[in-house]
């Protein structure tokens, strides 16, 4: 059976086999340089494997989300890196998002100052090579800042130095019933709002469920403190001496200046990408698209948004995802400023000590790979949730 | 689906690309590949810093020069008759390995310390030291901080990372327990910045790094190293595993430098030594035996080294205390002076 439908003359299989062909020339190329590379590696007494990953690291990060000292594995030390890495992507993702669309629609803004002061943003941050961008930042920008003893204080509570960004730390109990009530709020207010749209589509009656979801949103957890023994209290900085001039603070949460210059730096330079793709997004809407709008009598701020914006979303989405890919990736420039992100941490000092360069490099490179195809498949999935829904 | 399968297998491809790309230099036989490969070059590739003075810096025109340098520069006149025939590569403290094992560079003089790990576990060769040096902590002098012992919780520290300084620096702490804040940077350009700005207390890595670093702070005077040294680093050149024949003739040469110094023998003396009553330095300046031939090379092989490189201690004078960063020979005196400078005898 099957002999017979391999025919030359089927077209499915003439197309078949230069694929079949490419995909072996492509597998032995794979194979001669992986035997190859066993040689040399044999030839030079280097081993492969990945048994390093469960030995001690012995070295100390500076900031790590998860509990962790040299005594954790190497494996451990990965995590937080990635952790971190994370972090920073998703700190960056968010402000460059905000900045962006601020700046994209401030550009097409009638106000002559505030379109050119748009214009200008776009045009230094965006022709600034980003590792120039992260140093100034991080040198420049951080080194302005004030030792602990003369740090800038917010109220007592926070202090901005050198040295980080000291602020408050929330000392919970019971927890997890906090967390349990926020969940429960946003499973309420799912089928409040699938309620209202019912309401609204076969009744035509209007619910007011912004005002009842936030409330819910609010009144949840704070029922919780009342009745279920859930208490938040804060442990402030404070100030402490180490020597006669060497100061530092104690207590709080410090977010590290590696951390700040090297959010700020992702997401001023990122926002001007995703500025001009509002721009073009919302140029790309038909001009008759606005002026019907105006003529059923929407204001200006209902035209962007009701009208504008759903339309200009379509097409911004696609490239805004790349501008997402790019910050993660643009995130690995950390090693620059000691901000222990997965390259400095894994692919740098761990790579350094165990000396295995080809097993830490291609974990950290299907590691990216993960991450940008988890943001592609996310932005995907939103893009089709944006699309023309046919009825 | 299958767009991410063929993103996968290109991401291997191109690893095993960069993981095989340079050819297979040196299965141990009696030749040796790597001298072969290097004569054939006409010069000799060497792995320096990125800038360290007194060590392996480079100057405005690109001229090199420093201790490390030197080894490098002794293995050229050594083997090919020149000591400037060297190709210098500027590497970190993370490129610095593969470099050598991939056959990048031939000989790493890079400030390097010789461990037990580095040496067994990622096909390198430590051939000796040229520097016994520890890791020390320097302060700001107005800080009251004159001692180790002075350090508290909180203190934050300076470094770079993948060297043995962050794992030191861990032991030291955890021994002392104390609670600190490492903030490990890839360049030491970076660090000395960062510490000179005040992000950390303390900067710690070799003593011999931080006198080189303090003369790039923005005023030197503020700042001094404490007492204490909390290590062993014994710095000094690495070669690749397997090629037996060169692991000696690098060796040999820096060998060569300290044994000259040991016998009297610079580099302005050298020639007319031909004709010297003592049979070890007559075999220093290849005016007795046959030393060369055991590795392929001629018998005035160490007499060009001492010519044109100069002996230990003239390499250490010009470099390391003219230029006023350790004055102090220390150890690294010969071991007849008080030192622990001891190389095997060459005969």
């Amino acid at each position: 059976m099957i002999f017979k439908k391999f025919n030359i003359e089927n077209k499915k299989t003439r197309d078949l086999i230069p694929q079949v062909a490419t995909i072996l020339a492509l597998l032995s190329v794979i194979i001669y340089f992986a035997t190859n590379a066993q040689i040399n590696m044999g030839n030079r007494g280097i081993s492969f494997g990945f048994g390093f990953l469960n030995q001690e690291a012995s070295f100390d990060i500076t900031f790590s989300m998860i509990e962790y000292d040299g005594s954790h594995s190497y494996g451990r030390a990965f995590l937080v890196g990635l952790l971190n890495t994370i972090l920073v992507s998703v700190i960056g993702i968010f402000f460059a998002t905000i900045a962006g669309v601020i700046v994209g629609v401030s550009r097409l803004s009638d106000n002559y100052l505030i379109s050119k002061v748009a214009e200008w943003y776009v045009e230094i941050f965006r022709n600034i090579p980003l590792i120039l961008q992260i140093f100034f930042w991080y040198f420049a920008a951080l080194r302005a800042l004030p030792l602990p003893e003369n740090g800038i204080n917010f109220n007592d509570i926070s202090f901005l130095t050198i040295k980080g960004w000291y602020v408050p730390k929330f000392i919970w109990t019971n927890f997890n019933i906090f967390l349990l009530s926020i969940i429960a709020a946003f499973i309420a207010i799912y089928f409040i709002n699938s309620y209202a749209t019912k309401q609204r589509e076969q009744f035509g009656k209007q619910l007011p469920t912004a005002i009842i979801s936030l409330s819910t949103l609010i009144l949840v957890p704070l029922i919780t403190f009342l009745f279920f023994g859930v208490s938040l209290t804060f442990e402030y900085p404070v100030l402490k001496q180490l020597s006669p001039t060497v100061y530092t603070y104690e207590g709080g949460v410090s977010i590290i200046p590696e951390l700040i210059a090297l959010a700020l730096a992702l997401s001023m330079y990122t926002a001007t990408f995703i500025a001009e793709n509002v721009r073009a997004g919302i140029l790309g809407v038909g001009k008759g698209q606005k002026e019907a709008a105006a003529s059923i009598g929407l204001t200006k701020n209902q035209i962007l948004k009701l009208v504008v914006m759903p339309q200009a979303l379509r097409i911004i989405i696609p490239p805004t995802t790349n501008q997402y890919l790019n910050l993660t990736k643009n995130s690995s420039l950390a090693a620059a400023i000691a901000y222990p992100d997965i390259v400095l941490v894994f692919a740098g000092t761990a790579l350094m000590q165990t000396g295995r360069a080809i097993e830490i490099i291609s974990i950290t490179m299907l590691t990216y790979l993960t991450l940008s195809i988890s943001i592609s498949i996310f932005m995907n999935w939103y893009n089709k949730k944006m699309a023309i829904k046919e009825k | 689906m299958k767009s991410i399968k063929t993103w996968i297998l290109v991401g291997f491809a191109s690893l095993l690309l960069v993981a095989c790309g340079q050819g297979g230099g040196g299965a141990g036989s009696k030749k040796s590949k790597t001298l072969d490969n290097t004569k054939k070059a006409g010069f000799v590739k060497c792995g320096v810093s990125q800038g360290l003075p007194g060590f392996s810096n480079a100057d405005a025109s690109g001229n090199w020069s420093g201790i490390d340098v030197d080894v490098c520069r002794a293995v050229a006149a050594a083997v090919l008759g020149d000591a400037d025939k060297v190709k210098y590569t500027p590497l970190s403290a993370k490129e610095r390995f593969t470099a050598l094992t991939s056959g990048e560079i031939d000989v790493l003089s890079r400030n390097t310390t010789w461990t037990l790990s580095r040496d067994a576990d990622i096909g390198l060769t430590f051939v000796g030291v040229n520097f016994y040096d520890g890791q020390g902590f320097m302060v700001r002098k107005n800080s009251g901080i004159n001692s180790v012992n002075d350090f508290k919780d909180g203190i934050s520290a300076c470094t770079n990372t993948g060297t043995t300084t962050e794992l030191n620096m861990r032991d030291f702490f955890n021994s002392k327990n104390i609670k600190y804040e490492p903030i490990a940077f890839e360049k030491a350009d970076e660090v000395v910045q960062a510490y000179d700005a005040g992000r950390c207390d303390t900067y710690t890595t070799d003593k011999s790094g931080l006198a080189a670093q303090r003369t790039k702070m923005s005023n030197p005077d503020e700042h001094k190293v404490l007492p204490e040294t909390i290590s062993k680093e014994p710095l000094g050149p690495v070669v690749r595993q397997g090629d037996s024949v060169w692991e000696d003739i690098v060796r040999w040469s820096l060998n060569t430098m300290i044994e000259a110094e040991e016998y009297g023998v610079n580099s302005s003396n050298a020639s007319s030594l031909k004709d010297s009553d003592n049979p070890a330095i007559k075999r220093l300046v290849g005016a007795e035996g046959e030393l060369g031939a055991a590795f392929g090379l001629d018998n005035d092989w160490s007499l060009r080294i001492i010519e044109q490189v100069g002996n230990y201690g003239e390499s250490y004078k010009k470099h390391i205390a003219d230029t006023g960063i350790l004055p102090n020979r220390g150890p690294n005196e010969l071991w007849t002076k008080g030192g622990i400078l001891y190389v095997p005898p060459a005969r």
